[in-house]
């Protein structure tokens, strides 16, 4: 019966689940045994309080997390980080991918332009940040730049390599149908290399990320790497380990959001599948 | 009879990127003519530039020497009057079948809903109505190869050019696929030139078989007139006794050349 295996199929993705959200709450349990300044008897450090000073504990960073949310406070930063990462993580794709098509199809610019590239791509490129602060002061413009020197490189490279793996016998046979150059670059080189840019683009999500939080950690009034900048600042370590989990949480939801663009797009994809097991 | 086709004194070298001093002459002076609605067959060993030919045909690629004529106009890139069915896997893998099928047309500037009716014809004549929302791989070789044949019948070309394109097949779906094609041959008779480096293929299909050296520096060796009676049927046409006459005749050409080219393949 059909049904009942759907349910089999359901049963067993219910049960990885569980699985997940077991071995989460295992490890919020032993972080909280071992930081806790009475549960146990100090094994390591001589202070009881010093665990706690040095990892956080889990209790009070999540109630620092629900006092941010309820208080209202956190809005504003948050709002902030998430603008910078979207605006980085756009611009940076844009970029790297006119930039890719531009490079893989016209050999001779490519040619010139390696090693520059290369040694771009070579630097630290956190180190802009500075150069940056002073051209786009310590507003929002600045983070942006940065994420996109992050994200820009690996869209551009991933572009780039996807035109240059085009099948040569599909665009052979574009050609044969009377496909125009520029047919050929909408209808044959940008889907071949799309494929290659979704899977740059859950790295990049991630970088954008950086090149915002990084920005504001080295100089900002808000944002979330700010907030976690300013408890450092205090020793609070509850607060940097909750700025970092509510980072996370929300890098995740930009990737999770992200495959689904992809898997709306990319429809034509072969995916792996799996017999039925009774 | 006005050729449709010419290859004149065609030489293919190609040289090494790495290193210019190495040559390697696929193709060397052939000359191979096909009439209007004729159906000609190229076979030879493997590795003799038979698809070096095909692609000098569809301007593809620029011969080193020698001249292409189509319709008494001489080649200057692509070859608009000719279709292609490749080797290789060659629909467009984010097409789905039918948005393939009018690929062409579209590239044409074809309005939108007279190319769909087009295609959707031409999927019912190849077998594969109601398969037009799939995606090539979700699609068996064979139907594929529908799908390329369909794409390539839609723009009407006056040439075909097919390079082993059932080769990938099992038996039984190939033979399929060449009953399939001479019927829809026969309904127009286009000027084909089929590249395989099987002998019962080509004489089961053609009206002429022209058999390639071994390479490098391959040129024809034998042009034979296949006069086999048409509607065939392909599995069946086998087991007549002049089928089997034409064969043994060619073979026994073709047999030098297949064990050169074996010797070369084991050299490299």
């Amino acid at each position: 019966m059909p049904n009942s295996k759907g349910n089999r199929v359901r049963n067993g993705r219910l049960r990885l689940r569980a699985f997940q959200v077991l071995l989460l709450v295992l490890l919020l349990v032993i972080w909280h045994v071992l930081t806790s300044p009475t549960l146990l008897p100090p094994i390591y450090f001589s202070e009881p309080n010093q665990a706690a000073f040095f990892f956080g504990e889990p209790l009070k960073v999540f109630g620092r997390l629900w006092r941010w949310f309820v208080s209202g406070e956190i809005y504003e930063h948050l709002w902030v980080t998430l603008v910078e990462t979207l605006l980085a993580f756009l611009i940076g794709t844009v970029f790297g991918v006119i930039v890719g098509l531009w490079l893989a199809l016209a050999p001779a610019a490519s040619v010139i332009l390696d090693p520059y590239i290369k040694a771009i791509n070579a630097m630290p490129r956190v180190i802009l940040a500075p150069i940056f602060f002073v051209w786009f002061g310590l507003g929002i413009a600045s983070k942006v730049a940065l994420g996109v020197t992050l994200v820009f490189f690996i869209v551009f490279f991933n572009v780039y390599q996807g035109v240059r793996e085009v099948s040569p016998v599909v665009l052979a046979n574009a050609r044969m149908l009377g496909a125009s150059p520029r047919q050929l670059l909408r209808h044959v080189y940008v889907p071949s290399a799309m494929s290659w840019v979704f899977a740059s683009l859950h790295n990049s999500v991630g970088l954008a990320f950086v090149g915002a939080v990084v920005g504001e950690y080295l100089g900002s009034a808000r944002g979330v790497g700010y907030l976690i900048h300013q408890a450092e600042g205090f020793f609070d370590m509850n607060t940097v380990v909750a700025g970092i989990v509510l980072l996370t949480a929300f890098a995740l939801l930009l990737d999770w959001a992200v495959g689904l663009v992809e898997k709306r797009l990319m429809v034509w994809q072969p995916r792996s599948i799996e017999t039925e097991r009774t | 009879m006005a050729p449709v086709l010419a290859l004149e004194r065609v030489s293919c070298t190609f040289l090494s990127r790495d290193d210019p001093s190495e040559r390697y002459t696929a193709v060397d002076d052939t000359t191979l003519v096909i009439g209007e609605g004729e159906f000609v067959s190229v076979v030879g060993p493997t590795g003799c530039g038979k698809t070096t030919l095909l692609n000098v045909a569809a301007g593809l690629l620029k011969p080193s020497t020698g001249t292409v004529t189509v319709l008494g106009r001489s080649l200057g890139g692509i070859n608009t009057r000719a279709g292609y069915m490749f080797q290789s896997e060659a629909l467009m893998p984010w097409r789905n079948t039918i948005e393939n099928v009018v690929a062409g047309l579209e590239f044409r500037g074809v309005a939108r809903e007279k190319a769909l009716e087009r295609g959707d014809a031409w999927l019912e004549r190849v077998g594969l109505s109601g398969f037009g929302k799939r995606y090539p791989h979700q699609l068996s070789g064979g139907m594929r190869k529908r799908v390329a044949l369909a794409q390539m019948l839609i723009l009407n070309p006056q040439i075909l050019l097919m390079d082993e394109p059932f080769s990938a097949l099992d038996v039984q779906t190939r033979q399929l696929m060449e009953n399939e094609l001479l019927e829809l041959w026969s309904a127009d008779r286009k000027s084909v030139v089929f590249i395989t480096h099987d002998l019962e293929e080509a004489i089961s299909l053609s009206d002429r078989v022209v058999v390639l050296s071994a390479g490098p520096a391959s040129h024809p060796i034998g042009d034979y007139t296949i006069d086999l009676p048409r509607p065939r049927d392909v599995a069946e046409i086998r087991l007549t006794p002049h089928f089997i006459e034409i064969h043994t005749k060619i073979w026994r050409a073709m047999k030098e050349e297949v064990l050169k080219g074996y010797a070369q393949q084991q050299r490299q």
